[in-house]
């Protein structure tokens, strides 16, 4: 690190539990965003403030006026960019030190894999429920970790997955929404609408538990969910066991079961 | 017995499988997890899962926008 580098992050170093080291790991580490929306927006400020070395964005989605009331990464006249070159400038604003890569695509079962691979943790504030299988089930054959949020209305859900260190005990996505729900009736932002800041409050949780997975800090929220609601002020952490029968982790691990596992 | 779901005092007759209160209260199983006392149900435990007096149950509707 140079001398801007140590007062950058001086307020990281002070924390033992970070140090110089910790912060040399943020530095040397690379993370997938996928959505550069509500979600996104405070992820992508975060993790690039605190000086994650690489973060991709994956979106193949344009900057609308209607998108300014939640994803503060954008601004008025962003309107009509690509959000990732719009993500890009920002983050570049805020820290020189940070390499965005942007992957302007929608990510499927064809891609996925090759552009997971070049990450070490997979974060996502998507859309919609397919493409969460999707990162879910790729993150978990590629043994990365996979931190999920999602929004809607005053609400929000996140987990992290990391089925492959135990499997059969860590849940995986799949053992949360076993089968996307019916499309006319999914709760999304678009057509149920959401309240700007319960993207800043989740987003901005799931990157601290981007950070703590970097940094192996505190206790994983893996094997848990954490429920916000805004209109109680409730948050609460709810255990989240793996389901034997999933149709993701079981079938997946059914012929490499951790030796270890039945063991007690 | 009687059942906390979502805050709200309920009164329930002998046994009661998680399969049978999701039906009982007409959800739709791809729309919600089930809560109970703090962990969710996994799916496939529904029908072998019985509520017990005092069970804290809360009915956890998935969001999906980003």
């Amino acid at each position: 690190m140079d001398e801007a580098q140590r007062e950058r992050y001086a307020r990281h170093i002070l924390l033992r539990e970070v140090g110089g080291q910790g912060q040399q790991k943020l530095l040397a580490s690379r993370v997938l965003v996928v959505g550069a929306g509500g979600l996104g927006a405070p992820l992508i400020i975060y993790l690039a403030a605190a000086g994650v070395g690489t973060i991709g964005v994956a979106d193949d989605d344009e900057v609308a006026l209607s998108n300014l009331q939640r994803q503060i990464i954008h601004r008025t006249e962003d309107i009509g960019r690509a959000k990732t070159a719009s993500a890009k400038d920002a983050a570049a604003r805020l820290n020189p030190d940070v390499e965005i890569v942007e992957h302007r695509l929608r990510i499927d079962a064809s891609n996925a894999a090759a552009i997971i691979a070049g990450y070490d943790l997979v974060v996502e504030g998507v859309d919609n429920f397919e493409t969460r299988f999707v990162l879910n089930r790729t993150c978990m054959q590629a043994g990365k970790p996979f931190v999920s949020a999602a929004i809607g209305r005053f609400e929000g859900q996140l987990a992290t997955f990391k089925p492959y260190e135990r499997p059969g005990v860590l849940p995986c996505y799949r053992c949360f929404v076993r089968e996307a729900p019916p499309r006319d009736t999914q709760v999304n932002c678009a057509e149920e609408g959401v309240l700007g800041a319960v993207s800043g409050v989740m987003g901005t949780l799931a990157a601290m538990e981007v950070l703590k997975e970097i940094l192996s800090l505190g206790d994983s929220l893996a094997g848990h969910i954490l429920l916000y609601d805004g209109l109680r002020t409730a948050l609460r952490s709810v255990k989240l066991p793996a389901d034997p029968q999933c149709p993701d982790c079981s079938v997946i691990y059914a012929t490499d079961k951790n030796p270890h596992a039945d063991a007690s | 017995m009687e059942i906390k779901i979502n805050g709200q005092n309920r009164h329930f007759e002998g046994p009661v499988s998680v399969a049978a209160l999701v039906t009982t209260l007409a959800l739709e199983p791809r729309k919600i997890a089930i809560e109970r006392n703090l962990a969710i149900v996994p799916k496939s435990a529904y029908a072998v899962t019985l509520l017990a007096d005092g069970d804290q149950i809360e009915i956890v509707q998935f969001v999906g926008g980003g």
